[in-house]
């Protein structure tokens, strides 16, 4: 059963790839990205709004088509809101798989579908105010490969 | 009764986050139009359609989508999660 936490909370990379590789047995492949807050010039935070029901859903609906056309052994998907800053681990993915390919390209989908089809907005505050970013063409484009 | 919700500069714009809206709008795009009739505020948050995405009962959604038996209708600008 594939998990999907939407969280303010920090979580530890460490601690959640352990815990999801562990105790594998026919899963040959572990693989797991992190996105992290990046400064953008002066930035002191990002606070990320999110939709509550709509966000779950999303992503879920996102990682069953991921486990289904990859058949994933298992896939993990960590999505921040709240206020971060620059440094914290915003979210993570990780897919468990017998082969490494099919871990990597599940990750990549997730990746590109979280980026744009999951209801979150980051809005960033630097020295002269805060703007919400804007989403990117290349993101939106980023879908059609799959 | 309609439940509508707004986020990221859609909410700035309207200056809530949700509201109860009394509707006989068709369609998204009729409930829009309504909106945008009632106040100064609504109009400038719907100015530019292109700029913006629907959700329909938390499904993403668009502009010509039927309201008949829905109870959540969301506006926001595109997402920009991970």
């Amino acid at each position: 059963m594939p998990t999907i936490r939407v969280q303010s909370d920090p979580f530890s990379l460490g601690d959640e790839a352990e815990d999801f590789a562990k105790g594998r047995t026919d899963t040959g492949a572990v693989v797991t990205f992190t996105g992290i807050v990046r400064d953008t010039g002066g930035m002191s935070r990002m606070e990320i709004e999110h939709y509550p029901g709509m966000t779950e859903k999303a992503i879920s609906g996102i990682v069953d088509q991921a486990m289904e056309r990859w058949s994933l052994d298992d896939a993990l998907v960590i999505h921040r809101h709240g206020s971060l800053a620059p440094g914290e681990r915003i979210m993570m993915v990780a897919t468990a798989s017998r082969h490494r390919i099919a871990a990597f390209e599940a990750a990549e989908f997730l990746m590109d579908y979280l980026k744009s089809r999951a209801p979150f907005w980051k809005k960033e505050y630097g020295p002269d105010g805060a703007e919400w970013v804007a989403a990117k063409d290349e993101d939106e484009d980023a879908l059609s490969r799959w | 009764m309609l439940d509508v919700m707004y986020f990221a500069w859609v909410r700035e714009r309207i200056g809530e986050p949700r509201e109860t809206v009394t509707t006989e709008a068709a369609t998204v795009a009729d409930l829009v139009a309504e909106l945008k009739a009632r106040e100064p505020r609504y109009e400038a948050a719907f100015a530019d359609l292109s700029a913006l995405r629907v959700a329909v009962d938390q499904e993403l959604s668009d502009f010509d989508a039927p309201l008949a038996g829905v109870r959540e209708v969301a506006f926001f600008p595109p997402m920009t999660g991970g």
